[in-house]
């Protein structure tokens, strides 16, 4: 029988372990530092958290993947090398990469290493990901959220890769690892810094006609007196366009295919990622669970699988901007 | 130093296209790129259009090079991207990963695109083992990055710097002109046509900050690099890049001539640069700092 991996996210010890309870296949992570792209204050590990969040997950028979997926430059070059060296002695199951470079050493110097190539490597084609099978030896490839249903599908018959989509979580409205949006505010940007958006940056103002968000300055989104409001992520604000204000980008919302999992096993995908590495051990606990239940009534009975309303409900509740959408995969959203 | 005009990257008419090469042919430009890297339902232009005018601007003393889309989603796009690899003629600049291999396995030399992500060593040694004559570094690149890049490049790849022209920062599945518009994707009717120069998308408060383009999302702001001219000729950079405008290109290409062949800036020739522009201009990336900062 076909099946799908759930991969889920571990941003903490406690996280991990709500997320090994609650039914993941797998769960990823990334070092305490900018060699993974949710480099967050607070969030992450160090060698000694990594080795027994590993002890834990593998003990219960669940994978530990490790996200080292930002570009190094040539001055920060060596410490993302003794990173790749250090995850090969931890014993991951597998490094998630992005940069050719990088992936060239862990290749080279690692040779047994599982290598999957991260969404921030921007491979929306077969041709591409197979260019770092032959180059790397990748196993597995994410992919960025462009594509519609029929071009994961395409996609998936033209190469032996591994194809892992995103399933649930926040949506990124633009190609991973080609968008620089939030360096041209901040400075940082997830491909040099691991870091979108960044809470530093970050200001909030209040006064009686309500609240706005700024980042470094740049207003981001007002809200009325009592008007709900939500982390100012740049591309998620209202702006004016031909004299319009609007969500002119995309607006505060989720991606989730909990209706859609059976055309995602029918395509061959490999596995199915949840995101949120910077979010709450409750929010991971909560989102396994239900993805966990849904997959499983799915890999048993595709025919007839049809997501219960509490698992939507449930999911929502959770999700960023309260509401979902299937993002790209919907040619309508496009 | 050499000068060079990216690819176009707004929907321009056809007759405006051929008009834009056209005057660019006697400009003092060294190196053109060309052919359509954002959205594949611009094809007002075949691949044989584009031939005719690179053969044009070839014999008109220029460096030509066709170059592939940035973001490659369907068969049809793999198949437009691999006609443009094996042009048979010209050099290509290879935009994604799929046309970096496809050109490596034809043998084609390229010219691997800003928007590979080229930040290190390791990854200019791979492009220039896979058949690169030239890297473009990634918009967000700074100086002090330059300077490890160039301290250590494989020799004989030439390293290109985008100088002047709103930056592409972003690409997406989604088109943000039709969605202003609230025409879904797949009935468009081209409407980017409307904007030669991109739509202006301002904050709340009226700031100009980011234009959308289609698919892609470009700075709102100039980057330009006049002033570092000389510092990039020290650091070996051996190309700049300007971006299309849908006017004032002749004097812009002018005032970089002047710069890439001269003595230095001077203040006359920066002020003849932006006289008489409505954007402001920002050079944040290349000082370590927001992209969007204007260091004086």
């Amino acid at each position: 029988m076909k099946q799908i991996e759930l991969i889920c996210p571990a941003g903490s010890l406690p996280a991990l372990k709500a997320a090994v309870d609650s039914g993941a296949d797998a769960v990823y992570m990334g070092f305490r530092d900018a060699t993974n792209a949710r480099n967050f204050p607070g969030l992450n590990f160090d060698a000694d958290g990594a080795r027994k969040g590993i002890r834990y997950a593998h003990e219960r028979g669940v994978k530990v993947l490790l996200a080292l997926n930002t570009f190094p430059q040539p001055g920060s070059w060596e410490h993302w090398c003794k990173a790749v060296d250090q995850a090969a002695t931890l014993g991951f199951d597998a490094l998630i990469m992005a940069d050719p470079g990088l992936m060239r050493y862990a290749a080279r110097t690692h040779p047994g290493m599982r290598l999957h190539l991260s969404v921030q490597g921007s491979a929306t084609s077969y041709e591409a990901i197979n260019f770092y099978r032959e180059q790397f030896g990748i196993q597995r490839a994410v992919l960025p959220r462009v594509l519609s249903f029929a071009q994961v599908r395409h996609l998936v018959a033209n190469t032996e890769v591994e194809i892992e989509v995103f399933g649930f979580g926040s949506l990124c409205v633009m190609v991973e690892g080609r968008c620089t949006l939030s360096s041209y505010v901040t400075g940082e940007s997830p491909n040099t810094c691991g870091a979108c958006s960044p809470a530093k940056a970050v200001r909030w103002e209040e006064d009686a006609s309500g609240r706005r968000s700024r980042l470094n300055g740049v207003l981001i989104d007002s809200y009325g007196p009592g008007e709900s409001a939500g982390y100012p992520v740049l591309c998620k604000g209202r702006f004016q366009v031909n004299g319009r204000v609007d969500y002119a980008i995309e607006e505060p919302t989720s991606l989730s295919l909990l209706d859609h999992l059976p055309e995602l096993l029918q395509a061959g995908v490999t596995a199915l990622k949840v995101e949120g590495r910077q979010r709450s051990p409750a929010y991971v606990r909560q989102v396994t669970r239900v993805m966990r239940q849904a997959l499983d009534a799915c890999l048993a009975d595709p025919e007839n699988y049809r997501p219960a309303g509490e698992w939507v409900a449930q999911l929502d509740r959770v999700a960023e901007g309260t509401t979902h959408t299937l993002g790209a995969l919907d040619r309508a959203w496009q | 130093m050499k000068l060079a005009m990216g690819p176009i990257l707004y929907f321009w008419s056809r007759d405006e296209v051929f008009g834009f090469y056209r005057d660019l042919a006697r400009l003092p430009v060294d190196i053109v790129y060309l052919g359509e890297t954002v959205c594949s339902k611009r094809r007002t232009l075949t691949l044989a259009d584009w031939q005719l005018l690179a053969e044009r601007l070839a014999n008109a003393g220029k460096e030509v090079l066709l170059s592939t889309l940035t973001l490659l989603e369907s068969e049809s796009e793999l198949r437009t991207m691999r006609r443009i690899v094996n042009n048979g003629g010209f050099a290509v600049e290879a935009n994604d990963m799929a046309a970096v291999s496809v050109a490596a396995q034809a043998g084609v030399p390229f010219v691997a695109g800003p928007h590979l992500n080229s930040y290190n060593q390791a990854t200019l040694e791979l492009l220039a083992e896979l058949g690169a004559m030239r890297w473009v570094a990634p918009m967000e690149m700074s100086r002090e990055t330059m300077v490890g890049m160039q301290e250590r490049r494989p020799s004989g790849l030439q390293t290109e710097l985008f100088v002047y022209g709103r930056m592409p920062l972003a690409f997406s599945a989604r088109c943000f002109t039709a969605r202003n518009r609230d025409l879904p994707k797949d009935e468009c009717g081209l409407c980017c046509a409307d904007y030669p120069e991109g739509m202006q998308l301002a904050t709340q408060e009226g700031e100009q900050f980011l234009v959308l383009n289609g698919i892609q999302t470009q700075s709102g702001r100039i980057c330009n690099l006049l002033r570092e001219i000389p510092d990039l000729a020290a650091l070996g950079v051996d190309v700049v890049r300007l971006s299309p405008r849908s006017r004032r290109m002749e004097e812009i290409v002018e005032v970089f001539h002047q710069a890439v062949t001269g003595e230095g800036v001077t203040q006359e020739l920066y002020d003849r640069l932006v006289h008489g522009e409505r954007e402001e201009q920002c050079n944040g990336y290349w000082f370590g700092e927001a992209g969007m900062v204007v260091r004086e």
